[in-house]
Order: structure tokens, then sequence, then C-alpha cells
């Protein structure tokens, strides 16, 4: 069992980065190992009211080529809406997830499909992150039958019953009581699982943030709160919206920790951090440092606020996805080649999932009123003159 | 309304659900947790003879399928076997919620004060000691945020009942009745429903003041999604509260604060009300007078003046807010051709608006007069007494109203 130790900074990997195709002993089968290797972050845990956890992750080969996959692939999505939306397919509103895919993978390494995650609009990489499939996220941007909401929802409104992901909203904030109110239904049902409830650096200053914040921790809620801050709310950056930026630092008696956002393996040590924490001693915030590339949404150019040098320079230094293939290359996981390849399939998965969503039909006309009501359960439902039944208990 | 609009599509909307077949269905979803299903229960309403049931009526085994009481005098008569018992509107109330919670253990209760206290109208006293803080909860008070919560708890399969210790304070909670509560389960595309009641009293009292004094039934009778019913008797309130409870859709359960010492005796059987069925509460040959909450006592008490001039009017409590029972409601117009509505709701933009819309949509050739809609006055509710009295309608008024309209 081999231990490797090394800082995952980029000074350090540049000499690493060379093809091993002969050393036989030394390379390792990809996706199958599950070898455990621990790696420091590089940016140390700040912690508010608590401990801070340690700055040593335990991953494994598996893991981080797992990582490297499921990021490249919510990029190259994400990059593929862009273009529809450019093209008059998507439509509406499209807030894209680019620059912050490692809050969603990191999140999903650290917790089970029966914990749930609440998001906001900037949802289509925590769907995918929770199992979603390439044909419903697009066939559901072009509002199609075969997306996850049968096309009615939208870009905003991604919904995952079966891997408890709660979606999708569109009112900035609002899903944070509700994400409190499924963090209650845990602890009624006592089923050991937590609820992350997500939001912006802009939602921070809803007052209703705050109110479902006292019930948690009034009750002891497993509820883990998390900020994803990307410094900006639409267009207006966080020391002009918040008089205390420090997001982790506003639930005052509750306990906050900030994670640095753009590093998988940071976010993934939180949240496990995180989970135990709440089912023990109730609420918890997490503020992820994290950037968005796009701006707010598709609307917004997102450089009338930021320089394109603060863009480019995050893009540099910090990309989550170029940071784990750094971690790849320099441990030996892969080759360049192999990574490459990787990115190819996920285009190219991306691409037929396009394909297959842009045959997807557009819902019936009867589908305009269906599913307002929930049919057949509860009562008999009448249609509006009464003769006909519509539904019973059975 | 949603209720017109289908009557006039009816073809073309109908098409999702089975159109002649009695398709009776099985309790689908499962939630989350295993002790969450309740039993199957069949709940009919009154077999009246217009009625089209495919002649494959249900019994249940253990309902009492008297969900209207279509006698004059038949207030009190709801089961001629059983002697029942008689209790107040509020106890009615508990007595419905404590059966409900017995019955599922999913059901739990989140609002100001209705633990510990008791609540703030008695309609949850002792619960918190016989079910336990976990499912009678006192919130703080953060309306936006505990209705949030329980719609977020709906999500995942729990039954909360939401009270807002007076309906106008769920004016905070606006977003999350609306966007939430009424559109998850179309956006998700039916993945999640949302049963969850959310009930309070509203209304005018006495002297309350204009911020306690509010009718909300306007403000959320847009909002796709939610079905909205008030109470009037002891019998209708607990049979109300058991059908909003059981139903897999967000209810809106509207009380009013008048009404909570009203006595009756009701059966001791379980019983349940349709919440899409309107009651006919006086059957009758002249005019067609629709009302709901406390406006059915003005009515009553104007009925009985009218009866002795001379007049026989028609009274249906329409009971479900959204949508309307235009099935009654139609059957009484095509009666009496005369059609009055008494309303505690704003004039502008109240239910009887939406009404008085639906019923000339949908049944314009069997009027004779046209539609006269006595509703409250579009001013904040004073103070002083005298003043409060003007704003809402006065049994004299209806009075002068049918004599009018049967000219």
């Amino acid at each position: 069992m081999a231990l490797s130790y090394l800082r995952s900074s980029s000074s350090r990997s540049a000499n690493l980065l060379r093809p091993l195709s002969s050393a036989a002993s030394l390379r390792r089968p990809i996706s199958t190992d599950t070898t455990p290797i621990t790696i420091e972050t590089s940016v140390p845990f700040t912690s508010h009211q608590c401990e801070a956890p340690s700055r040593s992750v335990e991953t494994n080969p598996s893991e981080l080529l797992t990582f490297f996959r499921d990021m490249a692939l919510m990029r190259r999505m994400e990059i593929a809406a862009d273009s529809l939306y450019k093209a008059k397919l998507i439509r509406g509103f499209c807030h894209l997830y680019d620059g912050q895919e490692a809050v969603a993978v990191g999140m999903e390494a650290a917790i089970t499909k029966k914990d749930c995650i609440i998001t906001a609009y900037r949802d289509h990489c925590t769907f995918v992150g929770r199992g979603g499939t390439l044909l419903e996220v697009f066939a559901e941007l072009m509002g199609r039958q075969a997306g996850c909401s049968k096309g009615k929802g939208g870009s905003m409104h991604f919904y995952k019953k079966d891997s408890n992901f709660y979606g999708g909203h569109g009112i900035v904030g609002a899903q944070v009581p509700l994400g409190c109110g499924l963090a209650f239904a845990q602890k009624y049902s006592k089923d050991e699982s937590v609820t992350f409830a997500l939001y912006g650096d802009g939602a921070a200053n809803q007052g209703q943030l705050f109110e479902a914040l006292n019930i948690s921790a009034l009750w002891d809620l497993p509820a883990i709160l998390v900020c994803e801050n990307n410094h900006y709310g639409m267009g207006t950056a966080e020391w002009r919206a918040a008089k205390s930026p420090a997001y982790y630092k506003r639930g005052d008696y509750v306990p906050g920790l900030k994670v640095d956002g753009m590093d998988a393996l940071a976010v993934k040590q939180a949240c496990k951090f995180a989970k135990e924490h709440a089912l023990k001693n109730g609420p918890i915030i997490l503020e992820m440092d994290t950037y968005r590339y796009h701006g707010h949404s598709m609307s917004d150019p997102g450089s009338t606020y930021r320089t394109r040098d603060e863009i480019s320079g995050i893009r540099q230094e910090r990309d989550p996805i170029e940071r784990v293939r750094k971690l790849v290359l320099s441990h030996d996981l892969a080759t360049e080649k192999e990574l490459k390849d990787i990115e190819k399939e996920v285009r190219k998965e991306v691409d037929d999932a396009i394909a297959q969503a842009k045959e997807s039909p557009m819902p019936e006309p009867s589908e305009l009123f269906s599913n307002v009501y929930a049919k057949g359960l509860g009562a008999e439902s009448f249609g509006a003159d009464r003769k006909e039944v519509r539904a019973t208990l059975a | 309304m949603a209720a017109i609009f289908q009557g006039v599509g009816a073809a073309a909307t109908l098409s999702s659900s089975p159109s002649n077949s009695f398709v009776p269905k099985k309790f689908l979803t499962s939630p989350r947790r295993s002790f969450c299903v309740p039993s199957s229960v069949v709940v009919r309403s009154d077999g009246s003879v217009n009625f089209d049931l495919n002649s494959k009526s249900r019994r249940a085994q253990q309902l009492v399928a008297n969900a209207v009481a279509t006698k004059a005098d038949s207030s009190a008569a709801s089961s001629s076997s059983n002697p029942g018992h008689e209790l107040l509107l509020f106890e009615a109330l508990r007595e419905g919620l404590e059966e409900e919670m017995e019955r599922d253990p999913c059901v739990c209760v989140m609002g100001e004060d209705v633990g510990h206290y008791g609540g703030s109208y008695k309609v949850t006293k002792d619960l918190a000691k016989k079910f336990g803080d976990l499912r009678v909860l006192d919130t703080p008070i953060a309306e936006n945020s505990f209705t949030g919560m329980g719609i977020g708890a709906a999500m995942t399969g729990l039954r909360p009942v939401v009270e807002g210790m007076n309906m106008g304070f769920l004016l905070l909670a606006f977003n999350q009745i609306s966007n939430n509560c009424g559109m998850l389960h179309y956006t998700s595309g039916g993945q999640f429903t949302i049963p969850i009641v959310i009930r309070g009293p509203g209304g005018v009292g006495r002297q309350l003041g204009a911020e306690h004094s509010q009718r909300l039934e306007s403000y959320f009778q847009s909002i796709p999604g939610i079905q909205m019913v008030a109470c009037s008797t002891p019998y209708n309130a607990k049979g109300l509260m058991k059908a909003a409870i059981r139903s897999e859709n967000p209810v809106i359960l509207f009380e009013h604060v008048l009404l909570y010492n009203l006595k009756e005796r009701i059966p001791d059987e379980d019983y349940i009300c349709n919440l899409e069925e309107a009651e006919m509460v006086r059957p009758g040959e002249h005019v067609t007078i629709l009302t709901y909450s406390r406006m059915r006592y003005h009515v009553m008490q104007a009925a009985k003046t009218l009866v002795n001039k001379g007049y026989d009017p028609e009274v249906i409590d329409i009971r479900s807010l959204k949508p309307f029972d235009l099935y009654t409601i139609g059957n009484s117009v095509k009666k009496t051709h005369r059609v009055l509505i008494v309303e505690e709701c704003m004039r502008t933009g109240g239910i009887g608006a939406s009404l008085t819309a639906a019923i000339t949509e949908n049944f314009n050739d069997y009027l004779d007069a046209p539609i006269m809609c006595l509703s409250s006055q579009d001013v904040p509710t004073p103070y002083a007494g005298t003043l409060e009295e003007w704003t809402v309608v006065q049994p004299a008024q209806i009075v002068t109203a049918v004599e009018q309209l049967c000219q």
C-alpha cells in the first residue's frame, strides 16, 4: 500500500508531467484501483465556532478519475448548453455552473443518495451529480417530453425524486426553508441522513434564511446550509451587498466552515465533516469559495462588473478540472493521452445526448393541464360539471 | 378560473383521464418511510339522482357517506341511528385533527403557539401532550420560513398541517404558498406531491382592526395547484379538516374567527366531507343564494324573514372555493334562474367576482336576471363597531337584494 504525500500546488506537479508508457510496475489500471492516497488541500479550512477538519484528505485513484470525468462532463454540458442557448434552442433563463463543478462533485463523493440536496436555479450540474442523465438535462432545457420535468419546468426546475434531489428553484432564497423542512422530515423519520441546502452569496442576505436557520438550530435539525460564494450576486459584488461577506460566520450561534470551493477534495472533506456534525449537533454552515466563468445567466455577459483578467486569472490558477488533472498526472494514475481520451469521450456523449434530445417531441397539448393537481388520491374529484368522476381513493 | 376553462374545453382537457370508467386507484406513491402508508378508504358523496356514478358506488367499511346535508333542517340531523355528540366548532376541528394524527403517523402540526399553549383558538389544545413535541411543533414567529419548511417536509411524504395564527399573517408566506406549494407538482413533472394543509382563522371579527380582519381567499384564488375550502359548521369543519389532511393536493382551509364557538351535534362515526362539493343548506324554488363561511348565518337569518314574506330561497354553502362546485351550483341555477352571491370577501377581485364570471360563462342561458353579488366594501376594516358592521353584508341587505332580484 503506497501512500504518496504531495501538495497539489502547480509548481511541483509541473515537473511530473511526462508520459509514463514504459514503467509497467508503476502504472496501475485506471478506473478500478481503490488504493488509498492522502492528499493535502492547498488552502486550509477556516472555522467559526467549531474545530476545522484536517487538511489531509483520503482519496484513491478511482475516485480522482471519477472526479475528472464527472467534472469534464459537467463542463462540456454547460458549454454545450451555452451554444444551444445562442442557437435559440434553449429559451428563457439559463444559469451555467462552469467553474463551480468541484462543489457538486465533491459533495456527492461525501454523501449517499439518501441524503437530500436542494439548490437554487444553477442546478444542471447538481442534477447530473445526483444521477440525472444528459438526455434528461438537454431535453428539459429544450422543453421536450424526455426532460426530467417533462418539459414543463425548464432550466430552473430540475428535480429527481428517487435520488433525493429536490431541485431547482427560481426564487432566490426560497429553497432554504424548503431544505430545512427536508431536514425536519429526516429527523422525524429518524433515518440518519442529512440535507444540504445550497444557496448563493446573493441569497445569503435573505431574511427567510436566518428564520429557517433559527428554527433548525432550535429543533436540532440535520440541515447543512451551503453558501456557494461565487462573489457576485448577478452584477453586484459581495462586498457591495453584504456588510459582512464572511458568510460562514453569519450563522452567529451556528458553526461555520469556509472551504476552497475549487478543490473537489476539500469540498469532499468539508461535506463529510459537516454530515457528521449535523447528525450530532444540528445545523452547520459551509461557505464554498468558488467562481463562475459565465455571467449570472446567458443574458449577462459577465464582464461589465468584473474584468476579463480576473476571470482568466482564476481559470489559470484555480480551475477545478485542471487541479484534478495535475493530481492525476503527478501521481501517475493516467497518461495525458488517456485524460484527453476521456475528454473526447465525454464530448461525444454530450453531442449524442443533444442529438437524442432534439429528437424528443414537444409536450402534448393535454399536458398543459396534467399534474396541476395530484389526481386519484385524497377524495373523489370531479370535472367542472360534476358529471364525470375523475379520480377516487381506492 | 381553472374550473371554467376546463368546462369550456372539456373534451380536450379531459383526455388524460378515462372518461366513463370508474377506475379505482390505489394509493400510488409510497412515501419514503414505510410506516407512513395510511389504509385505503373510499369517499362517496351523497348519491343524488342527477349524479351519475355509473352504478359502481362503493361504500367504505367505516365511513359515513353523508357528505351533504340535504334536508332543510338538517344542520343537526346528520344520522338518524346514532345520537352523536355535541361540540363546538373548534372542538370539531381538533377532533378531526386528532383522529387524523392517530390514524397516520406522518401528520404533524406546525404553527405559532400550537403546542404548549394549546393554540390561540384552542384548536390544538392538549395535542402536544398527547403526540409530543416532534409532532406538534411550536414555531418562532417566522411565517415565511415555517411555511416553507412545511412544504419541504411535505415533498418527502410528511403531511404537515401549518397553522397561521390569523390568515392575514400568511401574506408573509405568500411566496412559499404560491411558488412552491402550488407549483411544485407541476414544475417537477409530477414527481412531488405536496400534501400540506394550511389553515387558520380569517374574516372580520369583533373590532380586531384592519390588519387582523383580512380575507385572503381572493388573494390565493389564482394560485394554480392549490385547493381552497371554507368551513362553516362543526360538521363540515371536522369533515373538511380530515379530507384536507388525506388529500394529496395542498389545501388551504379557511376558518372564521367568529364561528369557533358554534355548537352542533355531529356523528360519532368516522366521516369526511368531499373537498370539491358544495352543501345544500336549504332547498328552494325562487332564488339561489350562494354563500360561504360566516355569511351563511347572515343568509339563513335573512331567509327566515324572506320565508315570512313569501319567498322560497335556495341556500347553498359553496364550501369549495377553488375549484367551484359548478355542478351543484348549475343545477340550482337551472331550477331557480336567479342568483345572489353573499360573501365576506372584498368586492374587487373577490370570490364572488370569480363566481359571477363562472356562472355567467357556463349558465348564462338559464339566468332570468343579472347575478347580484353582495360583498364587503373595498375598505380596510375599521375599528369602530358601527363602521365595521357596515363593512360586511348584513341580513337586511340580503332581504332587500332578494326582493329586488325577484321582481
